[in-house]
């Protein structure tokens, strides 16, 4: 689990690490303002099922954008589960596009700053109910 | 160069408004271009009350990705506020011509780890007050080593010392992570980052305190803060800075409100000379510039309403004590005050509570109790008189148990009907 570079927020993240793990997650954290190559070598390094984005700063639709298309671009982590999540831009939720944007460059799944977290869980393969199948439209439409 | 003296633009103003019985207004404001900073400085300007302007940097100026920042300047994108250094002095001096002044001082606020080139950029435009810390924008700012950050700004002061115009700093000490850190912990912070900046040459400052969950204590928690300045502080120009509560944010407009009029009537019963307020957009998104008006005129309206400084029968929880305590103890680790606060972070004797930040020792924690108060749960090595009585007093914290906390003034003020106290 991490930030993006330029956002330095926490409660987002130590609100999310105590929820992964209650449900079963085991979870590193990066913490706030992590640069994309100490993402991008973190992962490398543990290899983990996913890596969790949340950002809230209002940057983290152009920090998010750059980030995946490394990871994307990198021959090892280009097949790893990568989310991202929270306030991505400056207008709240109003930046019609910019979900579809951020997905058709590389994220499994978007959610937004009122995302059902059952869902989020979900997506991650964890929380109750046991994990379903979910078509890959209805995890992005959040 | 001899060190300025006597207070500075910004601080003259703030004194003359103070002497008037108003207090001083201040939104937290940044746009991306020249031209939308230009309009919400005008905007602010003209609000009815006593206001000071706000350049609000982005956070890709905040981490000196000025790259990045003057990219998104390129592409048009948006920014989440203005970018100095990308923009350039010359380019700034020109936004504030005309509308920085004596009868409007603009501050520049940032959350930089290290400011170098923002304050060298902020100096060249003419820009005469700005804020931070070199512990309250290293440990909840940035990954930036706690040293590096002390040493930064201790240059950064410095410079700022050496400029003929009294520059005025702020500590945002009072504000570590914007909630669930103790009042007392505040408050030193307050005070240590307000001796660094004195020890390295700067005597026109001012002390922050961020509203917290309970009034009565908030009210004895700036009353410790004011005290202790005079005691520790009192041969600089200081006042005291509150903000309105900086945690999460209450969605209705109704509850927005009640949270920012009820810091305008703190910072009034306190003898606070300058609030800096939020709007009743601030949990979804980035204000725009009448909605910051629209919270400017709230504020000061509210404030004037209540306008009774020092009111009677102030509770006494000990804060004072908690705070003069914790200030006593960490001078006592160091040579000077950078170092001081260096060794106590690293020694968990100054600890945040929740910071993730790799020099803190994030063993302390903070809760809100029946009350409403918010008061240690477990102190770990943070030295109060009641550290004994409190030590290992936690019981697992799971991710509802801190949603509860985190949204307790979000709860209370959207449903004032439905009051629940976090257990």
């Amino acid at each position: 689990m991490t930030s993006v570079s330029s956002d330095s927020h926490m409660w987002n993240l130590v609100f999310l690490q105590l929820l992964l793990e209650e449900n079963g997650g085991k979870v590193i954290n990066l913490g706030a303002c992590a640069p994309d190559e100490l993402v991008m070598s973190e992962c490398l390094r543990i290899r983990p099922d996913a890596l969790v984005i949340s950002t809230v700063n209002g940057h983290g639709h152009i920090d998010g954008l750059r980030l995946i298309r490394k990871i994307r671009g990198h021959a090892v982590l280009a097949s790893m589960k990568v989310v991202i999540g929270g306030k991505l831009g400056v207008h709240g939720s109003r930046q019609a596009g910019s979900r579809a944007e951020l997905v058709a460059n590389g994220f499994d799944a978007v959610f937004e700053a009122d995302a059902d977290l059952d869902r989020f869980l979900d997506c991650l393969g964890l929380g109750t109910p046991p994990p379903r199948r979910v078509a890959s439209t209805d995890i992005r439409s959040t | 160069m001899a060190p300025p003296t006597g207070p500075g633009r910004f601080t003259r103003f703030v004194r003359r408004a103070s002497s008037e019985g108003k207090l001083v207004v201040q939104p937290r404001m940044g746009f991306g271009t020249v031209e939308q900073m230009r309009a919400g400085l005008d905007a602010v300007r003209t609000v009815d009350a006593a206001t000071v302007g706000t350049i609000t940097v982005d956070s890709y100026t905040r981490v000196n990705d000025h790259a990045s920042a003057l990219l998104a300047l390129e592409e048009g994108a948006d920014l989440n506020g203005f970018p100095l250094v990308a923009h350039g002095a010359a380019a700034t001096r020109e936004l504030l011509a005309g509308i920085a002044g004596d009868d409007f001082p603009v501050q520049v606020r940032h959350g930089s780890a290290l400011p170098g080139a923002l304050f060298e950029g902020l100096v060249a435009a003419g820009i005469d007050a700005t804020e931070g810390g070199p512990v309250s924008y290293c440990l909840p700012y940035s990954r930036v080593p706690l040293a590096q950050a002390v040493d930064a700004w201790a240059e950064c002061c410095e410079m700022l010392a050496g400029i003929s115009e009294p520059v005025h700093l702020e500590s945002f000490g009072g504000c570590m992570l914007g909630q669930l850190c103790p009042p007392s912990l505040l408050i030193s912070l307050s005070i240590l980052e307000g001796l660094f900046f004195r020890e390295h040459g700067l005597r026109d400052i001012s002390l922050s305190y961020a509203q917290q969950t309970n009034q009565q204590q908030d009210i004895e928690a700036i009353r410790a803060l004011r005290s202790l300045a005079k005691e520790w502080l009192g041969d600089t120009d200081w006042h005291a800075v509150l903000y309105t509560y900086m945690g999460v944010y209450p969605r209705s407009r109704q509850g927005a409100y009640g949270l920012l009029e009820d810091s305008a009537r703190l910072a009034a019963r306190s003898g606070t000379e300058r609030l800096i307020v939020k709007t009743a957009v601030e949990a979804s998104r980035i204000p725009s510039i009448t909605e910051n008006v629209d919270a400017l005129e709230r504020a000061a309206r509210a404030a004037e309403r209540e306008a009774v400084a020092e009111p009677a029968g102030i509770p006494d929880s000990g804060i004072y004590e908690e705070a003069q305590a914790i200030i006593t103890h960490t001078l006592t680790l160091g040579s000077d005050v950078g170092k001081a606060l260096v060794r106590a972070f690293a020694l968990g004797h100054l600890d945040i509570p929740f910071c993730l930040h790799q020099d803190n020792a994030n063993r302390c924690r903070a809760r809100i109790d029946d009350r409403g108060r918010l008061t240690w749960a477990d102190p770990a090595g943070v030295p109060i008189p009641r550290a004994r009585d409190l030590a290992g007093n936690r019981r697992r914290l799971t991710a509802r148990g801190l949603i509860d906390m985190l949204s307790y003034n979000e709860r209370r003020y959207d449903n004032p009907s439905r009051i629940s106290h976090p257990r």
